[in-house]
């Protein structure tokens, strides 16, 4: 079974993050980035199946030039080969263009049985790009994963909602997204490390994938962030102290808030 | 904007993007399974050796430069990072690591014969196995030319009578390499610890390396075929080229515990007020800073240089013990004046400055006193022996 992984290059939340002042989108060139962390679940997911069975994993990222960090964490982890789409005029693009550059790369890539992503992206978290690639390539979308099976030519999926947990299958290929609930990551091992430097990845730009320059990129987004304001800083919270009442006082205090 | 220590001399500039990824990889590990717990396993005296030897090896951090055998053939100075950041959550851990790789491991990689190659190594690097290596006994320390542990023929076999002590791992050890006096002068062996005769008793009541398993070793007419001896090991010189690779690591990890004290107490410092202001706006706090910070800077700088020496053209052991007698008087000198810092707190379980000082006694003492690698160097720019 061959696997493609969409995985994307965030910046990391562990340092300062910013917006680009001169159009508001997330500045991803001042700032440490690396693999999202949710995307190392389907990274994750997709070397068991592959180990479990035969195959290749391929891994697939959108992104500036850094991104290609992202790639080779994921071939560290086990992936067989990355492939990295860059060009300045994909910067500033939207869900749909994202998707649209996605779809066209798995085309060239020859397809794949199974598509795996995230559940959201660390940083726009939208978790739309799945299902607008799986629209754009026609196959079956099995979203938010917290199990994954391959029977055959069907994947099967359980899906944990509040209310009840979902079992639900499709015929391959299909795209899955997975969540955080489904596997626990590997660390790369140093034999990973070293074998990763070896392995194939290819530098696509849209020319490439025969995608006009207009139909991606910030000046083609249906929706544009107009305004930025950081979150003010947290008020001094409120202090009670407890003089025999403590429990009432807090009660009322929840209860103003409408949290009881 | 406030830099690390290490940033201000630029370190990672020296390092190449694979040792840098393993290293980083390191550190997340230890953030993840170790950090939150190593301050109770200290003060409890315990470790959950074979848990995280499993761990460990399952990372490629068993033994991690050498070639075959299912380890990962690494740069020397990729292991010696690892051992900094190993070290760096506390110097138990790093021994773990050292005595399982570099003296164990390294033993069998360099000395063993293909046989005991392939029955050990790639158990050990995976961790399935665990390994220690008996060289001191309890009057032979720096001297273990001395020592009394026996080996002899009895037709084919070997039979091995003594006792070995401060044994790191020993009673958690699957294999044991134990030195020992023949006809043919000191031999190693190869000691499969469930062999008849051997026995481990844990040294309790350290004050010292207490995340970490030390043990005598008795070895009462321990019979093993002939095929346990290590067959390329002739003389004192087999064991201490093991030492060689183990304080090679020592290099690097004694200075991730003093780089552990320094960045706890420069946010100590910053926090802490005292007469109205932070304790680091104060003369006398900086220029302690500052000089832990160059001390730091230099060692981790020689580690460097040493590791890429043993990467190129080889590292000779009079240059190991320039860098163990730094790193470890060094290290023992920054603990101590972060606890200062600290004060009263330094005292305390809840931060590590006061546990990473009582490690680095052990180091000081362990692989060579600082005292004989003065003797090494003082050698080595003499000519004169000054050992005895
Ligand atoms: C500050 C900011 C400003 C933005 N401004 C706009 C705007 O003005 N107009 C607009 O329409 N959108 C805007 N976006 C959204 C941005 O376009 C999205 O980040 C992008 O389209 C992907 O959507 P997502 O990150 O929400 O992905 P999700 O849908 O949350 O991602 C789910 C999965 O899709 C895959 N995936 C997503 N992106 C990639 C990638 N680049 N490469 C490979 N795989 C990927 C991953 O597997 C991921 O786990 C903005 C986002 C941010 C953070
Ligand atoms: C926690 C711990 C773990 C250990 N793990 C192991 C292990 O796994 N395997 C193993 O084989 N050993 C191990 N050791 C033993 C260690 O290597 C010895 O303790 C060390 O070599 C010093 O020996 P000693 O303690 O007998 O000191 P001694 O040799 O008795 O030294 C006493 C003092 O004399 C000084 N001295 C020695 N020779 C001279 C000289 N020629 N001139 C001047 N001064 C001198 C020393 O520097 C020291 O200050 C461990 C020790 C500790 C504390």
């Amino acid at each position: 079974m061959n696997i493609v992984v969409c995985v994307k290059y965030v910046p990391d939340a562990q340092s300062e993050r910013g917006f680009d002042a001169s159009d508001n989108t997330t500045d991803r060139e001042n700032v440490d980035g690396l693999l999202s962390e949710l995307d190392e679940y389907a990274v994750e997911e997709a070397l068991k199946l592959v180990e479990a069975g035969e195959g290749e994993v391929t891994v697939l990222t959108i992104g500036p030039e850094q991104a290609a960090d992202a790639v080779k964490k994921a071939l560290q982890m086990g992936a067989d080969k990355g492939v990295h789409v860059s060009d300045a005029a994909i910067s500033g693009s939207d869900a749909p263009a994202t998707s649209l550059v996605l779809a066209e790369a798995i085309r060239k890539i020859g397809g794949a049985d199974l598509v795996l992503t995230g559940m959201a992206s660390t940083d726009g978290s939208m978790s739309v790009v799945p299902a607008m690639l799986a629209e754009r390539l026609g196959l079956p979308q099995v979203t938010f994963a917290s199990e994954l099976t391959v029977d055959g030519d069907t994947v099967t999926i359980r899906r944990d909602g509040d209310a009840a947990s979902e079992t639900i299958t499709a015929s391959l290929p299909a795209l899955v997204s997975v969540t955080d609930q489904i596997n626990e990551p590997r660390y790369p091992s140093f034999k990973g490390i070293m074998a990763a430097k070896k392995k194939p990845v290819e530098r696509w730009s849209l020319a490439d994938l025969g995608i006009d320059s207009s139909q991606v990129g910030l000046g083609a987004a249906w929706t544009k962030v107009e305004d930025v304001t950081k979150r003010p800083p947290r008020q001094q919270g409120t202090i009670v102290p407890d003089e025999g009442d403590g429990g009432a006082r807090l009660a009322e205090f929840l209860a103003s808030q409408k949290f009881i | 904007m406030t830099q690390h220590p290490l940033e201000l001399f630029a370190v990672d500039g020296l390092i190449d993007s694979d040792a840098k990824d393993m290293r980083d990889t390191v550190r997340a590990v230890l953030a993840d399974r170790v950090r939150p717990h190593i301050a109770q396993w200290y003060e409890d005296a315990t470790i959950p050796a074979r848990e995280l030897t499993r761990e460990l090896g399952a990372l490629g951090l068993l033994g991690m430069h050498l070639e075959g055998y299912g380890c990962a053939g690494t740069s020397a100075t990729a292991y010696g990072l690892a051992c900094m950041e190993l070290e760096a959550v506390d110097s138990g851990v790093r021994s773990l690591v050292s005595v399982q790789g570099s003296l164990a491991m390294f033993a069998i990689w360099r000395y063993g014969s293909e046989e005991q190659k392939q029955e050990w190594l790639p158990r050990m690097a995976a961790g399935e196995a665990i390994g220690c290596f008996g060289l001191t006994e309890a009057d032979f320390g720096s001297n273990p030319g001395g020592m009394r542990t026996s080996a002899k023929r009895d037709g084919d076999d070997w039979v091995l009578s003594g006792s070995k002590m401060w044994i790191t791992n020993g009673a958690v050890a699957d294999v044991a390499i134990v030195w020992a006096r023949t006809d043919e002068g000191i031999r190693g062996f190869v000691v499969p610890t469930d062999s008849p005769g051997f026995t481990a008793n844990e040294i309790t009541r350290k004050m010292s390396l207490r995340a970490s398993v030390t043990a005598e070793l008795v070895l009462d007419g321990v019979r093993l075929p002939a095929s346990a001896m290590l067959p390329d090991a002739r003389g004192l010189s087999g064991p201490l080229s093991c030492l060689s690779e183990a304080r090679f690591g020592i290099v690097f990890g004694a200075l991730g515990a003093a780089r552990d004290c320094l960045e706890v107490t420069i946010d100590y410092c910053r926090e802490r007020e005292i007469f109205d202001k932070p304790l680091a706006a104060y003369q006398l706090t900086q220029a302690k800073l500052a000089d832990m910070t160059l001390e730091l800077g230099k060692g981790v700088l020689l580690a460097l240089h040493l590791g890429h020496l043993k990467d190129t053209v080889g590292v000779r052991n009079e240059q190991i013990s320039l860098g163990k007698l730094n790193s470890t008087r060094e290290a023992i000198a920054i603990a101590r004046e972060c606890r200062t810092l600290l004060a009263a707190n330094g005292i305390t379980g809840e931060y590590p400055i006061m546990r990473h000082a009582n490690n680095l006694e052990s180091v000081l003492t362990y692989e060579g006193t600082s005292e004989v690698h003065q003797l090494v160097i003082g050698q080595a720019l003499t000519g004169e022996s000054a050992f005895r």
